[in-house]
């Protein structure tokens, strides 16, 4: 078993009890609730007559049904609506702080968390939402959970889980140009499996995590889960100390500031710690990832050849062999080249500022491609508003992109926001499932915000490294 | 609290083949389907678009054969339900008619998920799962016995060593699956806890 990581310093920290099932019963600092997965859970604590035991800890916001264009009230879509109305009762009864749309604070529950500073080393968070891995990135022990155990967090501020083991994933040297955070992630998951990380929490470490932004570290904790690891961190450093100093919180508490941080600086894993596992990955050997199948393992390096199902493991050909016939992909060709139909910059994984930035660099000047729709939609009203301040959204405009209002978007296709028919997407979203994006036709190519932007432009997989006059830094 | 909770030593009914690796929530349960404030009724939308062609037309799916439609007992490959935490996924399942579930390997969540309803997910090697889905397929009526407490799968005249996770299989047999009740009564070591904790205030 692990020993002296982060994760054993916060498992300890937070445990209440040892449950009669094995299991530890962990004190939650932080739980965030939308509007999809929790409805439910609040029937449940009527049933049984129990109310919300730590409202102050909780914290809600609506992004999955949310639409992203017309947002007056009531939604076009009925049961949007419905579940709009009911999470509004909910945090009305229960005396919960709700960023809604009005707020200006809205949005991805995994982008507001860490804007509004809720989001801190040491906590645990858990959310109804499978993504709440990307708050690790800060240094907490964050992961997704059913409805059920929404409901005991609802009424105990704990939560029943057993240790995992703790895996270390060090990728070394330094990304080059135009491979960023999101071909790290693919390429983790590429290499250990959808599955590899059952059983583990993920520790990224390493001189290309140290190096990235807190987007980028959020982009690569944010799709731990697609490994198949619940929850991933990176220790908290400086990058995430200056984050922290701009936030809501501690610019409303600054004294918060300075009694936190030898917390903060106490749960890091110590230099001696003990791991379950270790993995070196050499960052300077990456390119851009793009998938070419219906998992997120099935990725490739863009100039590489797409596998021959039988160059694979036994037990990875069948699932490989239905993937690229829906894909209608070639072994032994690169994906470079693969007509899309819609391009989507969004989601947990990658609609941040920085991400956005990076996209525009590439757009400027140039116009999405006639055959290709092409959307914007920033992780929450905070990125969309700076985003706007800097001019991002005329160039993305001008280019022929919609600009959209918050949301998770085409990300999971709950809203309007949804592939037709056998639409093909370049997407810098996390699930390339089969349906995900709305359709069951549906083909989602996953790859990096400026890799979209690439794709929009060209109506087709490209490499960005290649196009002319884009600073790729 | 009101509700009694069982302990679920084990399940016993016919199966239900459901073949592939990496089968993700998304596939079990649409997104689209989970535009409701109840898990009321989901069960009709498992597998939907796995089911149903554009108009709604039955095609090839185990959940659609009339020798299936009684099965409590569904056998998977790796990795079932990864992807979305949703437990809608689970709920689908269960509503359907799913009682026990039995694969190569579980997402953690999903089974996590599982296990609050007080479904038990129960893994066994490869070879002995593809033969457990054979013979459902020539034995549609036959009675599939999970015991969670001996960690056994017997069907016909086999009976196959599976593994239960430990937790799962106290808080199965042992009637605490619903941790509420059981984690409310710790109330004043939580207060505890949060007085403790350096970045709580309350």
């Amino acid at each position: 078993m692990s020993e002296g990581t982060l994760y054993d310093k916060v498992w300890e920290q937070h445990t209440v009890s040892k449950l009669p099932t094995g299991q530890t019963q962990l004190f939650v600092g932080l739980h965030l609730i939308h509007e999809v997965t929790s409805p439910q859970a609040f029937g449940m604590l009527q049933e049984r007559d129990l109310d919300v035991a730590y409202p102050e800890l909780t914290h809600a916001t609506v992004d999955h049904i949310v639409p992203t264009s017309d947002q007056s009230r009531p939604y076009r879509d009925d049961a949007a609506e419905e579940m709009m109305s009911e999470l509004e009762q909910n945090v009305r009864d229960s005396g919960i702080q709700f960023s809604d749309p009005n707020s200006g604070d809205q949005g991805i529950v995994h982008v507001i968390g860490p804007e509004q500073g809720l989001t801190q080393p040491g906590k645990t968070i858990v959310c109804g939402d499978s993504h709440t891995s990307t708050h690790g990135a800060f240094g907490a022990l964050a992961f997704g959970i059913g409805t059920s155990q929404i409901r005991d967090v609802l009424a105990t501020q704990t939560v029943a889980m057993e240790k995992k083991d703790v895996r270390k994933i060090e990728v070394t040297g330094e990304l080059g140009p135009g491979v960023e955070a999101k071909d790290v992630i693919l390429e983790v998951i590429r290499r250990l499996g959808t599955e590899g990380g059952v059983g583990y929490v993920y520790e990224y470490a390493g001189e290309a995590i140290e190096n990235l932004d807190m987007e980028g570290r959020m982009s690569i904790c944010n799709m731990s889960i697609e490994g198949g690891a619940r929850a991933g961190y990176v220790n908290p450093d400086e990058t995430t100390y200056e984050w922290l100093e701009n936030t809501d919180y501690f610019q409303e508490n600054p004294e918060k500031f300075d009694e936190l941080k030898p917390y903060w600086e106490s749960i890091r894993s110590d230099d001696d710690a003990e791991y379950d596992d270790v993995v070196t990955i050499d960052g300077s050997e990456l390119e851009p990832v793009v998938t070419w199948g219906t998992t997120p393992g099935q990725g490739v390096g863009i100039s590489e050849p797409i596998p021959e199902p039988e160059s694979l493991p036994e037990d990875k050909q069948d699932t490989a062999r239905r993937a690229q016939e829906h894909m209608r992909v070639t072994p032994g060709e690169t994906m470079e080249g693969y007509q899309i139909d819609v391009a989507f910059l969004g989601s947990c994984t990658n609609a941040r500022l920085p991400d956005l930035r990076r996209a525009a660099n590439v757009v400027e000047g140039r116009e999405v491609h006639e055959d290709v729709r092409a959307m914007v939609v920033p992780g929450s009203q905070r990125v969309k508003a700076a985003a706007e301040a800097e001019g991002l959204d005329e160039i993305f405009e001008d280019a022929g992109f919609e600009w959209r209002n918050a949301g998770c978007s085409m990300c999971l296709g709950m809203n309007e926001d949804q592939l037709e028919g056998d639409e093909a997407s370049a997407s810098s979203s996390n699930r390339n499932f089969i349906g995900r994006q709305g359709s069951k036709d549906g083909r989602t190519v996953l790859m990096n915000p400026r890799m979209v932007a690439a794709a929009a432009i060209k109506g087709e997989v490209t490499d960005v490294r290649k196009l002319k006059e884009v600073t790729l830094a | 609290m009101s509700d009694e909770i069982p302990e679920i030593d084990s399940v016993a009914g016919t199966g239900v083949p459901i073949r592939g690796n990496d089968i993700d929530t998304d596939q079990i349960i649409p997104a689209r389907f989970m535009k409701v404030v109840t898990f009321d009724g989901l069960g009709e939308f498992a597998f939907f678009d796995l089911r149903f062609d554009e108009d709604d037309n039955p095609k090839d799916h185990p959940f659609n054969e009339p020798q299936f439609q009684d099965a409590s007992v569904l056998a998977v490959n790796a990795n079932f339900g990864c992807g979305s935490s949703r437990e809608h996924a689970p709920q689908a399942l269960m509503r359907w008619g799913i009682d026990a579930i039995v694969g190569e390997s579980f997402a953690e969540i999903f089974a996590g998920n599982c296990l609050a309803l007080g479904i038990p997910t129960v893994t066994a090697d490869h070879e002995e799962i593809v033969a457990l889905q054979e013979w459902i397929d020539e034995n549609p009526d036959g009675e599939i016995e999970v015991d969670v407490e001996a960690e056994t799968v017997t069907y016909g005249d086999t009976t196959m060593e599976a593994t239960v996770d430990d937790a799962q299989r106290r808080a199965l047999t042992e009637g605490v699956w619903d941790t509420t009740a059981l984690m409310k009564s710790n109330a004043d070591a939580v207060s505890e806890k949060a007085a403790e904790l350096p970045y709580v205030d309350v």
